[in-house]
């Protein structure tokens, strides 16, 4: 048997980003789409919030871009070590009741937690077009599982060497067009792609749903860290989260509070490639 | 013959321009020397009012009398007879509305040092493994405490020693609730509170980390699958309070929890830590309680300027005098009877300035305390790049929410009992999770009152 968080799984989608399975078998019994966890790689780290990719038996599988300090220590543990600290699941699960055709939208790393998303409409049934938008080709990640948990899968790349050619929001706005009927659109990815999706989706008056993913700490509702403005009021995307009506989400603040940080991370960041490169050297 | 001095015996400090740029205990404790001198000063009062005034009803004569005996283990031996946390207690408890602010010797001059003493007794017990923790046979009962919090940890620990077996389950990864999230290093070393949470794994009490109840499991899956015949919800009070003024989600606006956390609990005060803490200049901090003034010593220790920006007067302050006192010695400023009325960002939406309106105070209002009143058109500006917002904090909803059948007041606390009786059968619960934010020595209270009803509760059944 596994141990507690050992990592029983590991492989590499693309260079920047992995994909674990963590043996957390409570975890993995309750969580549903669109939940989370929050991981310490290491003790002494940073506690990371990383919604759920799958479950499968015991284990809990989550999907991480090497884009911080934080998450290149955690892809320095290899299959079969153990995390330090595994807590879940948290936020409310998404929504995916009261609906009969939807798209589901993914940008970039926004595609594995789209994915969980479109399987559970899928297997209820619901008619789920999947729209997943990368920068380039050989950054697309699993496509074959979104394939799979879709009606239709729309693969977009912004310099157009893969699929469609330009962002989400122009093939959501081209299927809008051609007289494609969703009674709710989910949106999950970087924060201007969300915003741009819910202008476009508000223009069209179709519900949306996006996932936040604000900065975090504990995850239970302590620390307000992660509050995001929803029609005016305060929400905590921990506990009232993650996911929110799009069209009354402040974007723009919420872009702001994401770059609380950013000197110290890009401080970390390159030291931490400094540690890397010394030690490939040496 | 009792030392009939009108001061307590000073207890040796770092010295306040060293301490405001370190995270060492501020306090030094007393040397033996000084411990005798101070526990000469205890009269031993055959009806002492020192012991009413404390929540759990330590002997405060009896181990004062054994310091003075110079029997440290008997001393120690009352202490823990009704502290399960003495260390802890004697360091953060707000000895001048309890035991002190009883204490005869106070009339006339200042009372004796009875927080003082508790910590030099149970230093001194931490220091020589010292346990006096008789644990009767396993009875074969078991009970769930949520929590590891001053509550849980007290409730935890009368159990074991009744025999029950007892697993604490923890949301972070480290026990210790707000005495590790919350509380500062410089104030209380996490090295005391791990020793003591230690202790109670020691009398076989089983903490799992990780563990958020309400989430992971319900209350109702601990008792109808996995056979606790009795919870206590020790949950403490997390759930931040914001001012609800414009501007409060602004970069550069923390609440006290955050800004806490990130330094005591993910270490960010350390160099080269994976954490980060917010760097500021100048920084306001919003309330004036204990918190506050925990939060503000550490922006000061980040190197900040900080201002403590209070609605009321001095007098009215809740945090404890010496909290407030040592805040001062550390060049906190203190802008009282002025309240925050909006804070302004710049065009990249971080904190720029703060809009303040200065008080008065009026008729007393149902706190008893003097209701603070804007003076018209005395509003003004404060130059800041960070807010923290320490004026309170709720119950967390997460067990609420998931356990049917308990019922909460309109201020989200669990409706208790005296006795921490919930709505729902073997459900109990006490501290900040039914009495709203309050202190560590009363949720200790709540904790041991619990234990006692879940043992009468479940010897029965």
């Amino acid at each position: 048997m596994p141990s507690k968080y050992q990592i029983v799984k590991k492989d590499e989608l693309t260079p920047d980003i992995s994909r674990i399975s963590v043996y957390a078998p409570l975890i993995a019994k309750k969580a549903k789409a669109g939940q989370f966890i929050i991981l310490r790689a290491t003790q002494d780290g940073e506690r990371i919030p990383l919604t759920i990719s799958s479950c499968d038996g015991d284990d809990v599988t989550v999907i991480y871009q090497k884009v911080g300090d934080s998450t290149m220590t955690l892809d320095e543990i290899p299959e079969g070590d153990c995390l330090a600290d595994f807590v879940g699941p948290l936020g409310v699960p998404t929504d995916i009741d009261g609906c009969s055709k939807v798209a589901v939208i993914g940008g970039g790393l926004g595609c594995a937690i789209a994915l969980p998303v479109a399987k559970a409409l899928h297997d209820k049934g619901v008619h789920v077009d999947l729209i997943g938008g990368f920068r380039t080709k050989s950054i697309v990640i699993l496509e074959e599982e979104m394939r799979d948990a879709s009606d239709e899968l729309y693969i977009c790349t912004d310099d157009g060497s893969y699929g469609f050619s330009g962002f989400v929001t122009g093939k959501l706005q081209e299927l809008i067009d051609g007289g494609e009927k969703y009674d709710r659109v989910y949106a999950i990815g970087p924060l201007p792609m969300m915003k741009f999706v819910c202008k476009l989706t508000k223009t069209a008056d179709i519900p949306t749903i996006v996932s936040m993913n604000p900065i975090m700490i504990d995850g239970t509702g302590m620390c307000g860290c992660c509050r995001v403005t929803v029609d005016g009021q305060v929400k905590f995307a921990c506990v009232d989260g993650p996911d929110f009506d799009g069209h009354k989400v402040d974007f723009d603040e919420t872009i702001a509070r994401a770059s609380t940080y950013r000197e110290f991370e890009t401080r970390r960041r390159e030291e931490h490639k400094c540690r890397l490169e010394g030690m490939s050297n040496g | 013959m009792a030392n009939m001095s009108l001061e307590k015996t000073k207890m040796n400090e770092q010295a306040p321009e060293v301490r405001n740029k370190n995270y060492s205990e501020v306090a030094l404790g007393y040397t033996h020397e000084q411990a005798l001198n101070e526990a000469s000063r205890c009269l031993n009062c055959k009806n002492p009012a020192c012991v009413k005034g404390c929540p759990v009803n330590v002997p405060i004569p009896q181990f004062i009398k054994k310091i003075q005996e110079g029997d440290m283990q008997g001393a120690y031996e009352e202490l823990s007879s009704a502290n399960a946390l003495p260390a802890i207690c004697g360091r953060v408890c707000p000895q001048e509305n309890q035991c002190e602010g009883k204490c005869v010797r106070g009339i006339k001059g200042e009372p004796v040092g009875i927080g003082r003493l508790e910590r030099f007794v149970a230093d001194w017990a931490l220091e020589n493994d010292v346990s006096t923790a008789k644990v009767a046979p396993p009875n074969g009962k078991k009970v769930a405490v949520i929590g590891s919090g001053p509550a849980g940890l007290t409730c935890a620990g009368e159990l074991a020693k009744k025999g029950y077996s007892v697993t604490i389950f923890e949301a972070f990864h480290v026990a210790g609730g707000v005495l590790s999230y919350g509380i500062p290093e410089f104030r209380l070393p996490k090295a005391i509170v791990q020793k003591e949470v230690d202790n109670l794994r020691k009398l076989g009490v089983d903490i799992e980390l990780n563990m958020v109840i309400g989430k992971i499991l319900s209350i109702d899956e601990l008792m109808d699958e996995m056979g606790y015949q009795a919870v206590f919800i020790g949950t403490g009070a997390g759930l931040p309070n914001f001012m609800k003024i414009p501007g409060e989600s602004l970069v550069g606006v923390f609440s006290a929890n955050e800004y806490l956390t990130r330094i005591n609990l993910m270490k960010a005060y350390r160099e080269n830590n994976p954490t980060p803490v917010f760097e500021s200049k100048k920084v306001a901090v919003l309330g004036g309680g204990n918190v506050a003034m925990d939060a503000a010593r550490c922006a000061k220790r980040q190197g900040a300027d900080v201002h403590i920006v209070y609605r009321r007067g001095e007098a009215e302050l809740p945090a404890r005098a010496e909290e407030v006192h040592h805040a001062k010695e550390e060049g906190i400023i203190f802008d009282l009877l002025c309240n925050p009325v909006a804070i302004e960002g710049d065009d990249k939406g971080r904190v720029k300035s703060m809009k303040v309106i200065r008080m008065e105070l009026g008729e007393p209002d149902a706190s008893g305390r003097r209701r603070p009143v804007p003076i018209e058109g005395s509003e003004f500006e404060m130059d800041v790049d960070t807010v923290i917002v320490a004026i309170g904090t709720s119950p967390n909803p997460l067990i609420r929410s998931t356990t049917p059948g308990l019922d909460t007041n309109n201020r989200g606390c669990i409706t208790t009992g005296e006795d921490g009786t919930t709505s729902r059968e073997g459900v109990f619960a006490g501290g900040d999770a039914s009495t709203g934010a309050a202190t560590v020595i009363l949720a200790m209270g709540a904790g041991k009152t619990a234990a006692k009803s879940i043992d009468e509760y479940l010897q029965k059944k």
